[in-house]
């Protein structure tokens, strides 16, 4: 037990020397956190609308001006005829084309119904599909306003209410997620490169000869990044609070024994990946470049995972971000108890237990 | 000139020495390529849906059946009160509460209007919203089929005034499919991954291992140097970029609408940049934890804040002006416009020129802070 004690102080001071090093492995995903905190959202807006306007009357003027005062669009006036639309959208700017035709309000008044166009550059699907839904929206208000007789006398009306997001805060969208992500790749980096770096240097050579039991070396590197990751965790659930106002709703004891499961699971995953490989550079590569794409989707934050198709669902089950993901939502921002994820933290203790037998196995004690 | 080829030899070798290396550089990026599209979509349908009906009447019932077959939702369960329903949405089996009031057919009748309750769970942003959007699209379709509004709606038609009709189409992606949009985004975000992480890593190894002041003590010109770095990095992203557009083609079937040379000739423009950004990083970083989380901090950066897979236009000004800085914001729109939609060099133009400034700004920086002495 002294032994280790020591052990961990020596890889304490390792860490403590080169603050440089220090700063960059805490300092940069905290700023992560705050700045996709504050940038991301989910909501569509800003959107670069042309208004080809052939008619220029009262009901266009008025429809335009509607849709000036939302602050989705970003409207474009101008006259042009179709050959011109291709050329429009090719130049890359304006994402959505409104037509309306030469005597738009004459043929509103004398037939009844007139027709208005949409067209929408289709590459981006998602914001296609909101932009159509967003004009249908305001063109069908305008349109019970000026002609109420048009309205339905029976209508059933419905009256939303946001659960757990009242005020509509975007940053609750994603933070749990970002913090799934940057605290799985950060961990797993940090801990594959510090058995291989002393493999690398040759200083390994002095500790498996050493009176050391070899299996120690690997819980004394786990210490002292399991600390830091949990001080990291700490200052970046600060910073959620304090900063993006994303409350803690459940109990902050669960959150962080949770939170030190993920860590753990994540630093088990960095020293089997340290056992396997012979150079800092491919561990480097393996746990950052090789982990990020598919840590990033498999989260399940940006894309949901119930559309994928069912082998990806399947594939999405061995990331442990996953996991933590559904867990930090459950327990921090719906405020639920242990009950409800005690599924999700049997899977990470499992998870744990693998990984690190595996990477105790890969644990070579013998130079070839 | 000579010890330009020599030191390409050298960088060459290394390269294809270490097996794992080459596999994490072409092998592992084209697998992902192949496989996390798939998972890239944000349609959203099979809405999980609970009903608390109160009213148990034949409107509530009709009501409840056409939501059903809408094909958007899946009701998951018809709860006796609203708490109950509420440990569906916790549990996360269910996306939405509909709550019909005790009432409600007879207010439809009395009143001609009744409210019923929606609960979204709100911190899934994007299903909440897209289920309420459904829903009230499939109340309104239910709202013109009330038989007591049918007979309403005889008469406004004899009398029809003021219908504003509305047609709309989605040019370039007719079916509005996403692999369109997140393919090419992939690609473009494994190449930048490959030049980032990789010249940022190979040079601050050479100084970590000390083989640096090796060369240093030569006669080798600081260009000579750097270029036989970026240079072996340009060809195998431009080989894997190569790669990346058979890929494409093959698997999800698509093919530039526009030039290929024109996507080639950005795509090189775009590979001298990124590369004078991993050299950048690594002038200034001393070890190669450094370089990579410095590398990973940019490079996530990137990914969610250059319009790769979130939209730029959406956040705010100043976020929008930090995705201006990112050369893979300008990389990843004239790619979308050259391939979906067949963009020309005049359309292209500006982000080209954007494109520019930053492979000659990176790489005079990177170039002007490396010394050959410490």
């Amino acid at each position: 037990m002294k032994q280790l004690l020591v052990f961990v102080k020596k890889e304490f001071k390792q860490v403590f020397r080169d603050p440089r090093t220090l700063l960059i492995m805490f300092g940069l995903p905290i700023a992560q956190i705050v700045l996709f905190g504050f940038a991301l959202t989910s909501e569509v807006k800003n959107i670069d609308i042309l208004i080809s306007d052939h008619s220029k009357d009262v009901v266009t003027t008025e429809i335009v001006s509607k849709i000036k005062a939302t602050n989705y669009f970003i409207v474009h006036e101008k006259t042009m005829g179709d050959q011109e639309i291709e050329k429009t959208f090719k130049g890359g700017k304006i994402q959505c084309i409104l037509i309306f035709p030469d005597g738009f309000n004459n043929e509103l008044i004398h037939q009844g119904k007139s027709e208005v166009q949409i067209i929408a550059d289709g590459t981006d699907p998602n914001t296609a599909k909101t932009m159509i839904n967003y004009l249908t929206t305001i063109l069908n208000e305008y349109q019970l306003q000026k002609f109420p007789s048009s309205a339905l006398r029976y209508q059933i009306r419905t009256e939303p209410r946001m659960l757990f997001n009242e005020e509509d805060n975007g940053s609750m969208n994603y933070i749990p997620g970002v913090m799934a992500l940057i605290l799985m790749l950060v961990c797993t980096a940090l801990t594959s490169v510090s058995i291989v770096k002393e493999k690398e240097l040759g200083t390994m050579e002095i500790l498996l000869v050493s009176p050391f039991r070899p299996v120690m070396v690997l819980v004394a590197k786990a210490v002292p990044y399991f600390i830091l990751s949990l001080v990291n965790f700490t200052i970046i659930l600060l910073l959620s609070v304090f900063l993006l106002h994303i409350d803690v709703r459940g109990s902050l004891l669960l959150l962080y024994a949770e939170s030190a499961l993920f860590i753990l699971t994540c630093l088990s995953l960095g020293l089997l990946i340290s056992n396997s490989t012979n150079a800092q550079q491919t561990a480097l590569l393996i746990s950052m470049m090789g982990m990020m794409l598919p840590t990033i989707i498999f989260t399940g934050f940006i894309f949901p995972l119930e559309n994928m198709p069912w082998i990806l669902r399947t594939v999405s089950n061995i990331v442990p971000s996953k996991w933590y993901f559904i867990i930090v939502k459950a327990v921090m921002l719906k405020g639920l108890g242990f009950r409800f994820v005690w599924k999700e933290t049997l899977i990470l203790i499992f998870m744990t237990v693998v990984l690190l037998s595996v990477a105790l196995k890969k644990f070579k004690i013998r130079l070839q | 000139m000579r010890n330009l080829r020599f030191l390409l030899q050298k960088e060459f070798r290394q390269i294809f020495r270490d097996k794992i290396i080459l596999a994490m550089m072409l092998g592992v990026p084209i697998i992902q390529l192949i496989i996390i599209p798939w998972a890239m979509n944000l349609n959203i349908k099979n809405i999980n849906l609970s009903v608390v009906d109160n009213d148990h009447s034949t409107y509530s019932q009709q009501l409840i059946t056409e939501i059903g077959s809408s094909g958007y939702f899946r009701i998951i369960s018809a709860d006796q009160s609203y708490r109950q329903a509420l440990e569906h949405i916790e549990n996360g089996s269910s996306d939405l509460i509909m709550e019909l009031p005790d009432g409600f057919e007879r207010n439809l009748i009395k009143e001609g209007r009744q409210t019923i309750g929606i609960s979204v769970d709100a911190i899934n942003g994007s299903r909440a919203s897209i289920g309420r959007a459904y829903l009230g699209s499939v109340i309104n379709d239910f709202n013109a089929n009330l038989k007591i509004n049918q007979v309403n709606l005889a008469d406004t038609l004899t009398k029809t005034q003021g219908f504003i009709e509305i047609t709309y189409s989605n040019w370039f992606n007719p079916h509005a499919e996403y692999k369109y949009f997140f393919v090419p985004g992939v690609l473009v975000l494994l190449l930048t991954m490959i030049g980032g992480f990789m010249t940022a890593l190979n040079i601050v190894r050479e100084k970590e291992v000390g083989t640096i002041e090796q060369i240093n003590v030569t006669p080798i010109k600081k260009w000579e140097f750097i270029l036989g770095k970026l240079i072996p990095f340009w060809i195998i992203g431009m080989i894997l970029f190569s790669i990346g557009l058979c890929v494409i083609w093959g698997v999800y079937g698509i093919t530039s609408t526009g030039s290929l040379p024109l996507l080639y000739v950005v795509a090189g423009i775009y590979m001298i940049a990124l590369l004078g950004f991993g050299l950048l990083i690594s002038t200034y970083c001393d070890n190669q934890i450094q370089a990579m989380f410095v590398a990973f901090f940019f490079i996530l950066i990137f990914i969610l804040m250059s319009g790769l897979f979130t939209s730029v236009q959406s956040m705010p000004p100043w976020a929008q002006y930090i995705s201006e800085f990112t050369p893979v914001e300008h990389f990843i729109k004239i790619v979308r416009m050259i391939v979906l939609k067949g963009s020309g060099f005049y359309d292209v133009l500006t982000e080209l020129g954007y494109i520019s400034i930053f492979a000659i700004v990176l790489n005079g920086w990177a170039i002007w802070n490396y010394k050959k002495t410490s």
